[in-house]
Order: structure tokens, then sequence, then C-alpha cells
């Protein structure tokens, strides 16, 4: 079990794959990758039970999916730092040919992915239906899946969410990464959420805050408590309060970074800020 | 021409839901999925006998298409039932990302297609699925003429591994292929040899091709009829034959002519042997309310159209 300075250093060097790959090919979506970075170390690398290797159906293991597909970078960084494919490929980040396509897709057979995401507003449903494969199979894992604030406006999620609780889907993790930000500006300009939490519970969910959703220990205390949780009649939503960009001061509490690469000046101060830790690829 | 006997109407939709039940005895593997029209899609067997394989999804067809995608993720077959309306057009970039892009092993089951949903009017019926659905990659498209032919594709495409499009319709209509068939996905079936027009038809358009061509008989045309259940992958070989013996050809479907089995047929004529085509279809038009019968009649989709295109086309080869 590594250590928090372990899982400290990975999140830095995490941080620093999310930049180059963003960079090297000048598009993808460095603000949400980033202000996540933390989550997905701490899921990954901590909270699911695993197994060795890759294959499709997942049994006797925690399955994740990722609805907001646009934060591939930090997806397949933390994948190939996973072991489901060499840290090199992240050099081949939305190049032709590249297993690594711009959004995360099963189609070119990329180990550690189970659905295509980026349509927004369809990993609940997705992950539902795997929790329900899960109870039929008799498999005592869990299903996590992360959804964007803003995704939470496509009207999909709101159908998920109510059939879950209705029909007490209770090996089911949803974390929404509530940084409040989304393409054109923050989400009470854009369209107001209004109170998660209270949308949630009056759903009939099991709401737990993350008010420190960039640091690790409080990400992994609130998921323990999620799993805790579990099995108990109840869908769990995890709200991580993150913040877009984290990590790197100019990207950080803003939407500019949303789908915006550094420039070459840009990206030296972002990786300054910080320093390699475990080896870039 | 051969005859064939209507052993008694019955609906095909009552053909997928007596095939799902032969499946939730013979592949536990199999699940249903319902948004609040179980009755409708005739899915109360499947539902009394396997209640754990059953899901219902209340009015939330978006949400049973992604869960039919995740019980993938686990081995499960899912087959999703609801109106071809709500099935395709309501769900497009659902099926398309999570199940198609995806290739997710799911059968979504569309009924009541086209304008023989009747009084319900065109907000129900709609004739646009099979071009939304084979234009989809990977995606098989296929559409039975009878219960019996419903019920056997439905127990067939449990067998294929990938993603499907079901479609079949609300009406009583003849029952007349064999009950024991054996259902081939992809295969052309040959109703009645002849020489002189190829009618090439799927769905309910089937059986007024047999009858368009008994029509024709007595005027001393003689109508080789094909049966063509799937639209995707489309058996070229078996379109090629006829029409090298007919030299034209017509295509009847219960569908608009946009986007439909006749213009993949078009596609096959074009790309190796061009000949003389007539669309038995609708024609860039929505439905209304009525009785089938009376749509079928006012839009030009029954045995007499076909005969009446049948005469046409000849006339221009």
């Amino acid at each position: 079990m590594p250590s928090i300075k372990e899982l400290e250093d990975l999140v830095v060097q995490v941080r620093r794959d999310i930049l180059r790959q963003v960079h090297k090919v000048n598009s993808g979506h460095p603000g949400g990758s980033l202000g996540c970075a933390e989550f997905f170390v701490a899921l990954f690398q901590e909270v699911m039970s695993r197994k060795e290797g890759f294959d499709m159906n997942g049994a006797d293991e925690d399955l994740f999916f990722l609805s907001n597909g646009h934060i591939s970078p930090v997806f397949y960084s933390v994948l190939a730092r996973s072991g489901y494919f060499p840290v090199e490929e992240l050099n081949t980040f939305r190049l032709l040919n590249s297993r690594l396509q711009g959004h995360p897709t099963t189609h070119e057979g990329l180990p550690g992915i189970r659905v295509a995401s980026g349509s927004l507003g369809q990993g609940i449903s997705v992950a539902i239906g795997a929790a329900l494969a899960k109870k039929l199979n008799n498999d005592q894992h869990l299903v996590y899946t992360l959804c964007g604030d803003g995704e939470l406006q496509e009207g999909q999620n709101w159908e998920a969410i109510m059939y879950a609780a209705s029909n007490k889907v209770d090996n089911l993790i949803v974390s929404i990464d509530f940084n409040g930000q989304q393409i054109d500006g923050s989400l009470d300009q854009v369209l107001s959420m209004g109170n998660l939490r209270a949308k949630f519970e009056a759903f009939g969910w099991l709401v737990i805050d993350v008010p420190q959703g960039n640091d690790l220990e409080s990400i992994m205390s609130g998921l323990q408590t999620a799993k805790d949780h579990t099995r108990k009649g109840q869908p769990i939503c995890v709200l991580l309060h993150t913040i877009m960009g984290h990590g790197v001061d100019f990207m950080m509490h803003t939407h500019a970074w949303h789908g915006k690469a550094p420039n070459d000046d840009q990206l030296a101060t972002a990786l300054e800020q910080n320093p390699e830790t475990l080896g870039d690829y | 021409m051969k005859a064939y006997i209507d052993t008694g109407k019955k609906d095909t939709r009552s053909g997928f839901g007596a095939g799902l039940d032969v499946l939730g005895a013979t592949n536990p593997d199999v699940v249903a999925l319902c948004a609040d029209l179980t009755g409708s899609l005739k899915m109360d067997k499947f539902k009394a006998n396997h209640p754990e394989r059953f899901f219902q999804v209340g009015i939330a067809e978006a949400n049973m298409m992604g869960i039919a995608a995740g019980l993938t993720i686990g081995g499960k077959i899912p087959f999703t039932g609801t109106f071809a309306n709500f099935s395709t057009g309501r769900v497009y970039d659902q099926i398309r990302q999570s199940i198609a892009y995806s290739h997710k092993n799911v059968k979504i089951c569309a009924s009541h297609a086209g304008l023989t949903l009747g009084e319900d009017g065109a907000t129900h019926q709609i004739l646009e699925d099979i071009g939304l659905m084979k234009m989809l990659p990977g995606m098989t498209v296929i559409n039975p003429c009878d219960f019996n032919q419903t019920k056997a594709a439905t127990i067939a495409i449990a067998d294929h591994h990938g993603p499907v499009y079901l479609r079949f319709g609300r009406p009583s209509v003849a029952n007349f292929t064999p009950e024991d068939q054996n259902f081939e996905i992809g295969k052309a079936l040959m109703l009645a040899q002849g020489t002189d027009v190829t009618l090439v038809a799927t769905g309910h358009l089937v059986w007024e091709a047999i009858q368009a061509g008994l029509l024709l008989e007595k005027e001393g045309i003689s109508a080789e009829v094909i049966n063509i259940h799937t639209i995707k992958p489309l058996d070229q070989e078996a379109i090629l034959k006829s029409i090298a013996k007919t030299g034209c050809i017509v295509t009847a479907e219960e569908h608009n002519y946009l986007g439909g089995l006749g213009e993949s047929v078009s596609r096959v004529l074009a790309q190796n042997s061009p000949v003389p085509q007539e669309f038995v279809a609708t024609q860039d038009t929505f439905g209304e309310s009525g009785t089938p019968a009376q749509l079928m009649e006012k839009y030009g989709l029954n045995a007499d159209a076909i005969a009446r295109a049948a005469r046409k086309v000849m006339g221009r080869k």
C-alpha cells in the first residue's frame, strides 16, 4: 500500500502528464483534468479493488466509468501509471492512429476503458447497468463513476438518478466533480444547479460531501465513508468540491482552461510549479 | 407462383414476446428492459417468468439505453423494448455513443414501427428509423415479416455478438413463414422464382409483395419475390442474382424512401449492375391517424401499389 507521500508524488507526476499531453497537441482539457488528479490517484491507487490486467467484463473487481470524457488526460495518465498500458503511450494523445482518442473509447481497445464517453450525461446510466449486472452475478464489488457538475444539466442524468434510488442500486458510488465551472462561465452564470445536495437527497440518494476535493486524505476518507454505506438500500453521491486547474496557479479558479492548452512559456511555468517526481514519459 | 398460406393473423410484436420468452428459458444471460410499455411489447411472459432479469425503467428511454450498455459489462445480453420512435430518434446519441461506438451487445427491439401503428398518428409512426439505424457503424438492422419470423429473429439475435436493431409492428398480419424456421441474419429468402421483375420487400410489405406477385401472374407477368428481412448487412448476392434474370426491381417497405431498404438496394445496383428500380415506400412525408389498412392504401404501401410499380418498372427496361 503506497504511503501518502508516494501518492502525493504521483499526483504531481499526473499533473505533469496532463500538461504535457495537451501541450504537445495543442488541444484537450487541462482544467478539469487537473482538478481531478487527486481523485483519480486516490481511486485507482487506494480505493478500488482491481485485478491485474484488464478484461471488459471486470468480474470480481471494482469498476470505474468516466462520464465527463473530456478529462481524458487525467484518466489516461492514471491508467498508464496504474499499469494498464505503457506510460510512453501518453505521447500519442490525440494523434492519428492512437488508442488515446480525444475522448475515451473502447473502439481502439485501450485497456481500462469500458465505454465511450464524451457526449455528456450517459455515464451514470451505464454505471447503473454494470452495477445491476454485478448484482445478477452475485459479484460483491462496487461500481464507481465520475460526472462533471455542469454535466448534470443533461436530463438523462436525472432519469438515471431517479432509477438508481427507486431500484436501490446500492453498489454504486457516483462522484461529482463539483468545481462550479463550465465552458461558458460559472455554473451559476450558465444554468444554476441550485442545491445539488438537496437535489440528490430529494431523489433518495445518500450524499457525502468532500469539502477538500483536492486533498488526498479527505478524498480517501470520503470515499471510505461512501464504501461503508454501500449495500444499505441507497445509491451514494460524493460531492467533491474541487478546484478547476488545481496545482497550476494561473489555471485555478477559472473556466478559461477548460479546453485550452498552454503555450510553451505557460507549460514551462506550470511544470516548474510541479517538479518531476516519478519520471516523465 | 408458389402459394403461401396465412395460418392465422398475428402481430409481429407477439412474435417478439414469444421469442423473448423462449430466450428467458434457454439463455440465462438474456435480460430485458422496458420503458413502461410491457404489455404493448408483449414482454409480460418474460417478466412473469424471469422477474429478476426484467428491468422496468419507466418513461426514460435514454437511461434505458445506457443501462443496457452497462449490463453488457458483466456478460448480460440486454433486449430493450419500446416503440420504434422511442427506440431510435429519441435516443440516437445514447445508442451512438454508449452502444454502437462502444460495440455493446445490446438488442434494440422496436415495436409499432411505421404507419401500421394506426390511429395514434404521426407522433408515434416513425418512418425514418431504418435509415437512422443503418447509418450507425456496426449496427445490424432486421425487419422480419410475420409472427413466426419475428420469433425466430428474436431468438437468433441473442447468438449474434454486437448491437442489433430489430423492428416489428403492432397490427395482426398474415402469418405464413414456417414455424420452425432457422433465421439466418443477412440471408435473403427467395419466396417465388420469376423472370420478368424482382420484388424485394421487408417487414409487413413481404406479404403484400407475395399478393402482388399473384396479381401480376394473372396478367402473365412472372415476378420473383424476395424477403429481405435483414437490411444491414444486405444480401447483395441475392439481389444481383435476381436482377441478372429479371432486369428490373421494385423495393417495398413501410418506411420513407429516403434512407430505407430501397436506397440500400439502389447503392448495390449503382455499384454493380444498374437496372430500373421503383420504390414502394412513403414519399418523404409524416404519417397520420387512420386504420392500418386505410393508411397503407393512402400511402401506397399495399399489393396493388407494388403491382403498379412492377408494371411501371418493366416499362422502363
